[in-house]
């Protein structure tokens, strides 16, 4: 086992550990701020694949964006108006059936995918090829996911204006 | 390169790429923030008409370390209806957001900590811990001036970002690159190649862009200043309402921890700043080194215009924070999202164009 492996398990352990922590925890602040762990060590994950832009933008957008507005809407509901939230358990026979359907799933996914196996051993920076297929192959899809988050931000900037 | 010697000492490129990426803490955080204490403390001094800190050592020049030693001494306090946990993580959280963006910052053509492509866009990445560990330690506080100043500040932080990453973009599309070392490296040794003068390359759009590059710097400044929490934006700490906001619970070497991050980010955007539109480590009048071929010289020079540069925008916070009035939150969030975000949209289009031609 080289160093390599070592912080690749080091990783899984810290997003499998939080991860657990996430759903365990009575606490829904504390489940909140172990999902940062949680998107962290899938971020460094990312990393060790060599998939360095999609690292960048798993951090910005679920630890810089989403986590944050959770933790906002989680803070203020708990604290300033006194709402006691509450992690439980509920309906155990009904949840097992489909969390075993839908793990039976993903675990048949996983094990029959036709995995695409690269021999890569350096990390190559992968924005450029990235922006290739974004601006070349997929430029139709680009451009209307863009054209949705410009209205979502003239739409906020325009809620703020009232 | 430092990467190299450490790598050609221990064999790992993995050891020597984490070690290279520390090393900013010892040789530059913690000396800088010594400095930076009392450089704000003088400068707040001399701006009010007072003389600031004279007593221990030269014109008081070993206060900091004073209060250090203070603050080494001091009881850790975690009153009892804290969240342990989370309030001994939160420091902690915040150090490692600003510290990590270090990693990535060239501080010389010889040494930068880790060489990524996507170095600009890794450090407003980074940043999002600093959001988290701020509002951890607001709510861990269990004190609602804590959790109001953590909630201000996170909520600042989050829409000044905006205008931020759109400048940024502005200029990724003009350099085509988001690599900080290439970023600095393309605008050479002469003032006039900044990016602030339009770049390198003589051209008619070169003398077009300048006023749009003067725009987007002052966008960025005015929200790297909101992001690092300065005057005018300083409401999360709004000493007159809010105590001092998300670290009013700390006592001692958290609440140092607290003040080197902020001290540290205020270093890290002005270091970005000068990355994007003032050279990086590049000197304006070319180098020493060059003109005498005495080849070492030339990354101390580097080194030396690049921690001038740095503490120079450093030095505008400061002044800033003498000079304004505080910014109530809805003029806060008014200044961002109604004109900050709308100019940088308009700028980056414009830029985009000129580029074109």
């Amino acid at each position: 086992m080289n160093i390599y492996d070592l912080i690749f398990y080091l990783f899984a352990l810290l997003t499998l550990v939080s991860a657990f922590f996430v759903v365990t925890n009575k606490n829904i602040v504390h489940s909140a701020f172990y999902l940062l762990f949680t998107f962290f060590g899938v971020a460094g994950i990312y990393v060790l694949l060599g998939a360095d832009f999609v690292a960048i933008v798993q951090l910005i957008v679920y630890v810089g964006g989403i986590l944050i507005l959770l933790l906002f809407g989680v803070m203020l509901t708990n604290k300033i108006t006194n709402v006691e939230i509450k992690t439980g358990t509920i309906n155990i026979f009904s949840a097992t059936i489909g969390v075993g359907l839908f793990s039976g799933a993903l675990l048949a996914a996983v094990l029959y995918a036709p995995w695409k196996e690269s021999s890569l051993q350096e990390a190559v920076p992968t924005t450029g090829i990235l922006g290739n297929l974004l601006m070349n192959e997929y430029v139709l899809v680009f451009e209307l996911l863009g054209i949705i988050l410009l209205i979502a931000l003239i739409g906020a900037a325009s809620i703020a204006r009232r | 390169m430092i990467y190299e010697f450490f790598y050609n000492l221990i064999g790992s490129e993995i050891i020597a790429g984490f070690i290279a990426a520390s090393l900013p803490l010892l040789i530059f955080i913690l000396p800088f923030a010594l400095v930076a204490v009392l450089l704000e403390r003088k400068v707040a001094g001399h701006m009010q008409d007072r003389l600031g800190p004279m007593r221990v050592g030269y014109h008081g020049i070993l206060q900091t370390i004073a209060d250090i030693i203070k603050l080494l001494q001091k009881e850790d306090i975690i009153a009892r209806e804290n969240d342990k946990i989370l309030f001994n993580i939160a420091p902690v959280l915040v150090f490692t957001g600003s510290y990590a963006a270090f990693a990535a910052i060239p501080f010389t053509s010889a040494y930068i900590g880790a060489n990524i492509d996507l170095g600009i866009f890794y450090i407003i990445a980074v940043t999002g811990l600093v959001v988290a560990g701020i509002l951890m330690a607001g709510w861990a506080s269990n004190n609602k001036y804590s959790l109001l100043g953590a909630m201000r500040s996170a909520a600042q932080i989050v829409s000044y970002e905006i205008p931020t990453i759109l400048v940024v973009l502005t200029l990724v599309m003009f350099t085509g690159t988001t690599n900080l070392m290439t970023l600095s490296e393309n605008q050479t040794a002469y003032f006039w190649n900044w990016n602030i003068l339009g770049g390198p390359e003589f051209s008619l759009a070169k003398i077009l862009l300048i006023p749009f590059m003067i725009i987007s710097f002052f966008i960025i400044y005015i929200s790297t200043l909101a992001e690092v929490n300065r005057t005018p934006f300083d409401i999360p700490e709004a000493e007159s309402e809010l105590v001092s906001g998300y670290h009013t619970e700390y006592s001692g070497m958290k609440f140092a921890m607290f003040f080197l991050a902020e001290y540290a980010n205020m270093f890290a955007v002005s270091a970005i700043v000068s990355a994007l539109f003032f050279g990086g480590y590049h000197s304006p009048f070319g180098y020493l080194g060059n003109t005498l071929g005495i080849e070492w010289l030339i990354p101390v020079e580097q080194f030396f215009w690049f921690t001038f540069k740095g503490v120079f925008f450093v030095f505008v916070q400061m002044w800033l924070r003498w000079t304004l009035p505080r910014l109530r939150v809805d003029q806060l969030m008014t200044a961002s999202w109604k004109y900050l975000i709308p100019i940088a949209f308009v700028n980056l289009l414009i830029v985009g164009i000129i580029t074109l031609l």
